[in-house]
C-alpha cells in the first residue's frame, strides 16, 4: 500500500523536476547570450531585452505601451520582456543581482532612482549617461532638485521616467463627516487630537500594513515634524539622528501607531485599504499607486468616494520615488538600448508611459491634458518651482542597500518596543557603517 | 588488474553524481564558507580575508538571535507536533477502519500543495482581523461560540506567533511522518504479534512490547526529516509575514541581508551558520545509523 504510495510521489517529483527543467531551459532560450554584441560591430541589433519588476495592474500596461511604441520605431526588433513578479522588486532585484554578478546583463533594467542605484554604481555595472542629457538636453527639462539627487561625483547614470509621491494622506470623506471632522489634519498634532475623536466614534484612525508601509509612515512622520530641510539632512548626516527634534518626531511616530490598527495590520498594502473603503476606518498614508487601487479596482469616484490630501505638515514638499531605466556595462545590445534610453526620457515616451501607469512624468514639460483626477494635483505640485523635493526612505531614494536593511532590522524593534532613544542611535550607528 | 575490474566498473558508475556532489554541493560549502570569512559587501565580489568578523557581528546582532529563538521553537513545536499527530493517525489507520485509501490520500494531500500556497490559505484562515474583515478559524470560533480561542496567531506578541506557523508547517508535512509511521507498523510481519498474543499480551501490551521498539528507525528518519525542513523553511514564512520579526528565522535574514542589503558576507555566515545547526541533527543520525548497521 504504501509502496504504490511513494511510488505515486515519486512520479509526482519526476513530472516536477522535469516541468522546472523545462522552465530553466526556456529562461535560457531568452536570454540570447549567443547574439554577437550588436554595439560593438556597428550592425544595428535585432534583439532587445528589458528587465523589470512591473506585473501588477497598471505597472504592466504602462510597461506595454512604452514598449509597444519602442517596437513601433524600431519594428524589425525583437523586444523580451524579462518581468519578476514581487513587491516593491525584492524578488526582481536577487534575479537581477545574480545576472549581474554572472556578466549576463539584460540591454536596461529598472532601479529606482537615488541611493538603490549607489551599488551600481559603485561595482562599475551601469554605464555614465550624462553624454546622453547633454545630447538630449534632459538638465533643461528636469527639475534641479532632482538632478541633484541623482548626479553622483558629477555623473547621471540612470533615466527616470516617471514620479510618485509619497506623502499622502488618503482618506473617506464619509467616515470624517461621520465623525463630525471637517477636514483632514495639517499636523500629526491634529491628527492626534481627531484619533481621539474618531475612536469614539467607532472608527480606526490610521490603517497600516506590512513593514515597509510602517517604514513608509515612519518616513512621512519624520518629514512632517521636522520639515523638508531636517529630513533630507537625516540622510547627508547634516541632521543628528539623536538630537532632541529627531527623538520628539520618534515618539510622534510610536503616538501615531497606537491609533493605528498596528496589531491587526494587514498583510499588504491594498487590505490595509480595504477598512477605509468599508468606512471603518478613516485614514491611510500610502504612496499615489493607491489611487489606482481606489479609482480603478475598486470603481471609486474621486473627491466624493475617497479624498487625498499631502501628509499632515508636508504641505508644500513633495516626497517622491522613481523608477528608472539603466544602461548596464556589457549591455549586449547597447545601440538599443540607448535609443529605449532616448524614448524613455522623451515627452512622447513619459507621456505614453505615465498616464497608463498612474504617475507622472519626471519631466516638467509634460501634456497636462492628459493628468486628470487626482493626477493633476502631483502634477501642478511636481512642477511647481516653490515646491521643496525630498527623497523616500521605503522606496530607496535617500537610503539603500545596506544601510536600508539595517533601518529595517532597527524598525523592526522600534516598533515592537517604542524605545525612540535606541532606534535613533541603531540608525546613526547604522549610517555611519554604511558611509 | 582484477581488483580494478572488481571495482572499476561500480566506480565508473557512481562518479557522475559524486563529480556533481562534490562539485554542486561540497565545493559550494567551501565557497560559502570562504565568503562568509571574507569583507563581501556591494555587487562586486570581494573576498579579502576578513576572519570571523562576519560571525562576531552576528553574535551581537539581535535581529539574528530573535531569529534563532523563534526557530528553536518552530523547530520543537513543528516536529513535536508533527510526530505526535502522524503517529497518532497512522495508529487509528492501521486499525483498519473503513475507507482507509481515501483518508490516507486525503492527510497527504496537503504534502502537494506548495508552502507559498499554504501560507496564503492559513494567513488567511489564522487572520486577526476583526469586525468586518474577521476571517477564517477566528470567525469559525465566534460563530460555534468558542470566541475565546480567537487569538492573534502569528501576529501575536508571544512566541506563539512563530508556533502557529509551525501549525501550518505541521499541517503540511503530517501526512507524509503518518505515512511513515504506517509503513513502520505494517512492517511488523503478524507472525511477531501472533507470538505476544500466545503469550498472553494484550493489544496495548504487544503494541508497546513488540511494535513500538521497532517504530525507533523511523522516529529517528522523521525527526531528521523534519528538523532539515524546519531550519531551510523559507517560503511559508515569506508568504505569511515577511519581514515581520515576530516570525521572522535566519534562513529569512539571511536572505534580505543578502539581496536587499548586498551584505554578501554576512548572508554567507548565517548560511555557513545554518548548515552547521542541520549537521548538528544529522551527524549523530548518521552515527546511530553506522552504528546499528555494524551491529547487524
Amino acid at each position: 500500500m504504501v509502496s504504490s504510495l511513494r511510488r505515486k510521489g515519486m512520479a509526482l517529483a519526476a513530472v516536477v523536476a522535469a516541468a522546472s527543467l523545462a522552465l530553466a531551459s526556456c529562461g535560457d532560450d531568452d536570454d540570447g547570450g549567443d547574439e554577437p554584441a550588436g554595439g560593438d560591430t556597428g550592425q544595428a541589433s535585432t534583439e532587445f531585452e528589458f528587465f523589470s519588476w512591473w506585473t501588477g495592474a497598471g505597472d504592466s500596461e504602462g510597461k506595454q505601451a512604452l514598449l509597444d511604441l519602442f517596437a513601433e520605431q524600431n519594428p524589425d526588433v525583437e523586444i523580451t520582456d524579462a518581468a519578476v513578479a514581487g513587491g516593491a522588486g525584492t524578488n526582481a532585484q536577487a534575479v537581477l543581482t545574480t545576472r549581474l554578478q554572472a556578466g549576463d546583463p539584460p540591454d536596461s533594467y529598472q532601479r529606482h532612482v537615488g541611493a538603490e542605484l549607489q551599488p551600481d554604481i559603485e561595482a562599475g555595472l551601469v554605464e555614465d549617461l550624462t553624454w546622453l542629457y547633454d545630447e538630449e538636453g534632459w538638465r533643461d527639462v528636469f527639475p534641479q532638485d532632482m538632478l541633484d539627487l541623482i548626479t553622483v561625483d558629477d555623473r547621471i547614470y540612470s533615466v527616470p521616467v516617471n514620479i510618485h509621491r509619497s506623502n499622502l494622506l488618503w482618506y473617506n470623506p464619509a467616515v470624517l463627516a461621520e465623525a463630525g471632522i471637517t477636514a483632514p489634519p495639517t499636523s500629526w498634532d491634529e491628527f492626534l487630537q481627531q484619533a481621539a475623536t474618531l475612536e469614539a466614534a467607532g472608527k480606526i484612525p490610521l490603517t497600516i500594513g506590512p513593514s515597509w508601509t510602517q517604514k513608509h509612515l515612519l518616513e512621512n512622520v519624520l518629514l512632517g515634524e521636522l520639515g523638508a530641510e531636517a529630513y533630507s539632512g537625516l540622510w547627508d548626516g547634516s541632521t543628528d539622528w539623536e538630537s532632541s527634534e529627531v527623538v520628539a518626531a520618534l515618539d510622534t511616530f510610536t503616538e501615531v501607531l497606537s491609533h493605528s490598527n498596528l496589531g491587526e495590520a494587514a498583510a499588504d498594502w491594498q487590505p490595509a485599504i480595504d477598512p477605509i473603503i468599508e468606512g471603518d476606518a478613516a485614514y491611510n498614508v500610502m504612496g499615489d499607486w493607491a489611487n489606482t487601487y481606489f479609482a480603478t479596482a475598486q470603481g471609486l469616484a474621486f473627491e466624493t468616494e475617497y479624498g487625498v490630501t499631502t501628509s499632515p505638515g508636508t504641505e508644500g514638499i513633495f516626497n517622491f520615488l522613481s523608477d528608472s531605466f539603466t544602461l548596464p556595462e556589457g549591455a549586449p545590445h547597447r545601440d538599443l538600448a540607448i535609443e529605449w534610453l532616448r524614448l524613455a526620457g522623451s515627452q512622447e515616451g513619459q507621456d505614453t508611459f505615465n498616464p497608463i501607469k498612474g504617475s507622472i512624468p519626471a519631466r516638467t514639460d509634460a501634456d497636462p491634458a492628459l493628468y486628470t483626477d487626482y493626477l493633476a494635483m502631483p502634477l501642478t505640485d511636481w512642477n511647481d518651482p516653490e515646491i521643496e523635493l525630498v527623497g523616500s526612505l521605503a522606496h530607496g531614494v535617500v537610503a539603500g542597500g545596506a544601510f536600508n536593511t539595517d533601518i529595517d532590522s532597527a524598525l523592526g524593534e522600534f516598533v515592537a518596543s517604542g524605545d525612540s532613544a535606541q532606534f535613533a542611535s541603531a540608525v546613526k550607528e547604522a549610517y555611519e557603517a554604511n558611509q | 588488474m582484477l581488483r580494478i575490474r572488481k571495482w572499476g566498473p561500480a566506480a565508473l558508475l557512481v562518479a557522475p553524481s559524486l563529480v556533481a556532489i562534490g562539485v554542486f554541493v561540497y565545493g559550494f560549502l567551501g565557497w560559502n564558507l570562504r565568503v562568509s570569512l571574507s569583507d563581501w559587501r556591494g555587487l562586486r565580489a570581494t573576498y579579502d580575508f576578513a576572519g570571523l568578523d562576519n560571525y562576531r557581528r552576528l553574535a551581537g546582532d539581535t535581529r539574528f538571535i530573535d531569529g534563532v529563538q523563534n526557530v528553536v521553537v518552530f523547530t520543537v513545536v513543528f516536529v513535536a507536533g508533527t510526530l505526535i499527530f502522524g503517529f497518532l493517525l497512522a495508529l487509528l489507520l492501521e486499525r483498519g477502519i473503513r475507507g482507509e485509501a481515501f483518508f490516507r490520500t486525503v492527510f497527504l494531500f496537503p504534502m502537494a500543495i506548495s508552502f507559498i500556497a499554504t501560507a496564503i490559505i492559513w494567513r488567511w484562515l489564522m487572520s486577526n482581523a476583526s469586525g468586518a474583515q474577521e476571517t477564517g478559524l477566528n470567525k469559525l470560533f465566534d460563530s460555534v461560540g468558542l470566541g475565546f480561542l480567537a487569538n492573534d496567531w502569528f501576529k501575536a506578541d508571544s512566541y506563539w506567533a512563530v508556533a502557529s506557523v509551525a501549525i501550518a508547517a505541521g499541517w503540511a508535512l503530517v501526512g507524509y511522518i503518518m505515512a511513515l509511521f504506517l509503513a513502520g507498523m505494517r512492517g511488523v510481519s503478524d507472525d511477531l504479534r501472533e507470538a505476544a498474543r500466545v503469550d498472553g499480551a494484550s493489544e496495548a501490551k504487544a503494541f508497546w512490547h513488540v511494535i513500538r521498539p521497532m517504530l525507533l528507525p523511523v522516529v529517528m528518519s522523521a525527526i531528521v526529516i523534519l528538523a532539515h525542513i524546519s531550519l531551510k523553511t523559507f517560503d511559508l514564512i515569506y508568504a505569511m509575514d515577511a519581514k515581520s520579526r515576530k516570525i521572522e528565522t535566519p534562513a529569512l535574514y539571511m536572505w534580505f541581508t543578502t539581496f536587499e542589503g548586498l551584505n554578501f558576507s554576512i548572508g554567507a555566515a548565517i548560511a555557513t551558520l545554518l548548515v552547521l545547526g542541520i549537521a548538528l541533527v544529522i551527524v549523530p543520525y548518521i552515527w546511530y545509523s553506522v552504528r546499528s548497521e555494524r551491529r547487524r
